[in-house]
């Protein structure tokens, strides 16, 4: 009784503070009222990526065009041509150029987040902020980049349509929203998860750098699952575990009718991503709070 | 309620030494496998305090340790310290850069930091862009922003680059313009590390200046980290001293700061005769004593008459001598000369064997309140040195007080007081 008395007139007379700082960590105190808050500053960090994207350059957003149309005539030469790796009846440039679209977005989104710590050491030491203020921002300016890379992609499919080929365009095409959300979070959880591992261990980087590129094998970027379900089908199960592939097939056969498109398959593809996300920014979370000592 | 803003509590931070290798990985391993198990982080028993000069065994170290202290609203506080005490960290961990290894430590109000030389600008864009980037990092809404620039602009004085790359700044405008910024954001703390001696005297008068309104006339509360005692003097009206990563001292501006500068001098050995640092070839000393302790740290008593000196030791040649003591500052600022060798011309001849000099120097009446360091000397003037001593101990004055007076301060008021002509 008496001991409750006094802690009644504890309480009452505990005061307001505004910061608290420990190193109780709980799991979940992921500050979302805070980083809504900064959200003036997220734009201002997506308007400073296109600033010093611009500054000393001569050709400017100009670069967002000639990679995908450089990269996609090579892959069109080299895949296509010498290797003769067919596309499922789908004129390459729209295959090649669909699907390098969005393992473009994915892996930009991989790297800013990866990157954060390394690339921002020099105002992360300095101030305070919420730090996932800057993957955020670079999510959405890789979205920009997405949408002119996208607008090039359309442009690309519109002229073949002209040109008389017949797309199995379809329904599936309102998915498309959904599956650059999972790119973005796909991209960002695994981002924040790696650079944990990444600030102290930089040999990582050096794996991650290598294992992004082998990556992109394992997806089905420059051929068809059909491809290697026909002739490889001991190695499905590479491709089948990877949330990637669900994302790109559904993708390609939003546009073009042709690929693996599978409720199911989307679904286990969405799950994955949801926990690597949320995992990944637990793991960011926790990270942040004491990079600046081992960087 | 109390006014109290800044509330620290039982901080520590621990600190890895060394660089990252295997070696991190095994510790890792070691914590993680440790949590695992729901067992405390086993490596926060081990751990050095924190000193530099001396090499410890183990990898970790506490750069802060046991830190309590509160900082009331208004208050200026100078935080002072060795290299390597641990100053920065602390505001690290208030600035939340950084977060402790233990304890709480809880604040009210805004808090805009100005954390070491360079600050958190973005090198490719313009002085403008930063502003407007560096204010709504600190939180500040964009029309605040707005309304501020121009006087931002204007005191950090940079109005003819403001539309330039600050990679192409001088260090000192990155800095005066960081610390407009931080000024000018009206937090109700502000956190300013050594950072000002990298602008010109000029910007340093004028942001102790700005800092000073920002605490007197606005109230709001400043934590300052210099190793400009000239600046911690006028500016702060608390003091913090750290050493080795813990608190050494906490009180007013200049009793922390006769703490620290009592102290600092680490070259200094524990006894006088340990800090000779020349005799001549014959000389051999054995014992000095300055007023009356072997000890290089001694006190001034409120109306001590006289100081004494006291060396003895064996020479093997004829000695002609004059005993020479310079009172000085800590800073290094001459107070006084006892040199009777100097002024009468008269010096002290010696035959070989043993010799003990002893010296009754007459202090004035009235010495304020402060420290004095000692440089002794044995010369034949305008000949040889027969023994070099500087600093070779410190005296810590009292001050002269009777009735219902009190002592003055020597760093604003002199060596020592004048009285009436009798
Ligand atoms: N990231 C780090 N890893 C390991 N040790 C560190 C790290 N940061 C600081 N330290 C150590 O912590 C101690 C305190 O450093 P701190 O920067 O706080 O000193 P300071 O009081 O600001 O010194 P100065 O007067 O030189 O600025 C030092 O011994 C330093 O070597
Ligand atoms: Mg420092």
């Amino acid at each position: 009784m008496h001991k409750n008395f006094q802690s009644l007139i504890l309480t009452s007379m505990e005061e307001k503070w505004d910061i608290i700082i420990t190193n109780r960590s709980k799991l979940f105190d992921i500050d979302f009222r805070e980083l809504w808050r900064y959200r003036d500053l997220v734009l201002m960090y997506v308007k400073r990526d296109f600033i010093t994207f611009y500054k000393q350059t001569i050709l400017g957003p100009i670069w967002y065009f000639i990679q995908p149309i450089f990269t996609t005539i090579m892959f069109m030469f080299v895949f296509g041509g010498i290797a003769g790796i067919s596309t499922d009846g789908v004129p390459q440039a729209v295959f090649y150029m669909g699907g390098l679209v969005c393992w473009n977005y994915f892996s930009d989104c991989f790297s800013r987040s990866n990157n954060v710590f390394s690339s921002n050491k020099g105002i992360f030491g300095k101030v305070y902020f919420p730090r996932l203020v800057v993957p955020i921002a670079g999510v959405i300016s890789n979205l920009i980049k997405l949408g002119i890379q996208f607008s090039l992609f359309l442009a690309v499919y519109i002229y073949f349509i002209c040109q008389g080929v017949h797309f199995n365009f379809n329904a599936t095409v309102l998915l498309v929203p959904l599956l650059i959300v999972m790119m973005a979070a796909l991209g960002l959880g695994t981002g924040m998860l790696i650079s944990s591992l990444t600030i102290k261990y930089r040999d990582l980087n050096f794996l991650v750098s290598f294992g992004l590129s082998l990556l992109m094998y394992a997806t089905p970027v420059i051929y068809p699952l059909s491809i290697l379900k026909a002739s490889h089908p001991q190695y499905l199960w590479v491709l089948l575990i990877n949330p990637l592939t669900a994302i790109l097939e559904t993708f390609k056969y939003a546009f073009t009718g042709v690929g693996m498109f599978s409720w199911l398959y989307l679904l286990y593809s969405f799950v994955i991503t949801t926990v690597l996300f949320i995992w990944g920014l637990l793991v960011f979370n926790r990270v942040q709070r004491n990079f600046m000592d081992v960087i | 309620m109390s006014n109290t803003v800044i509330d620290i509590d039982n901080v520590g931070k621990q600190y890895m030494l060394g660089t990252f290798g295997t070696g991190t990985l095994s510790h890792d391993l070691n914590r993680w496998w440790a949590r695992m198990r729901g067992k405390e982080d086993p490596f926060l028993k081990i751990g050095d305090t924190n000193d530099r000069t001396k090499k410890g065994d183990s990898d970790f170290v506490w750069a802060l340790r046991d830190i309590s202290f509160k900082v009331e609203q208004g208050d200026v506080v100078g935080i002072i310290g060795k290299n390597g005490a641990g100053k920065s960290t602390l505001l690290k961990i208030l600035s939340r850069v950084t977060s402790p290894t233990l304890g709480t430590i809880k604040i009210k109000g805004r808090l805009a930091s100005l954390l070491e030389v360079g600050t958190g600008f973005h090198p490719e864009m313009t002085g403008r862009e930063n502003i407007f980037m560096n204010g709504s990092i600190m939180g500040m809404t964009k029309q605040e922003i707005k309304r501020k620039f121009d006087e931002i602009v204007d005191f950090a004085g940079v109005a003819k680059y403001v539309d330039t790359p600050v990679k192409r700044y001088s260090s000192g405008m990155m800095v005066r313009l960081g610390f407009a910024v931080a000024a000018h954001l009206e937090p109700e703390i502000l956190v300013v590390d050594e950072v000002l001696a990298v602008g010109d005297a000029e910007f340093q008068k004028k942001a102790v200046g700005k800092m000073q309104d920002v605490a007197q006339s606005e109230g709001r509360t400043v934590l300052f980290v210099s190793h400009n005692m000239a600046a911690v003097r006028s500016l702060c009206t608390r003091g913090v001293v750290l050493k080795n990563g813990m608190v050494d001292f906490m009180g007013s501006v200049p009793d922390s700061l006769a703490h620290y500068l009592k102290n600092d001098d680490e070259t200094r050995k524990d006894l006088i005769i340990n800090n000779v640092k020349s005799t001549k070839y014959s000389l051999k000393v054995s014992n000095i004593e300055i007023n009356g302790t072997k000890e290089a740290n001694s006190t001034i008593r409120n109306g001590q008459e006289f100081i004494d000196v006291l060396i003895e030791g064996t020479t093997s040649e004829p000695l002609t001598y004059d005993v020479m003591l310079i009172f000085k500052t800590k800073d290094g600022m001459p107070l006084a000369t006892y040199a009777l060798g100097h002024y009468e011309g008269e010096l002290v001849h010696c035959p070989k064997g043993d010799f003990t000099i002893q010296r009754k120097i007459a202090l004035p009446k009235i010495l304020t309140k402060g420290i004095i360091c000692v440089d002794l000397f044995l010369h034949h003037p305008m000949v040889e040195y027969q023994l070099k001593a500087p600093n070779c101990c410190v005296l810590e004055c009292e001050g002269f007080q009777k009735g219902f007076g009190s002592a003055m301060d020597q760093s604003n008021n002199g060596f020592m007081g004048l009285e009436d002509f009798k």
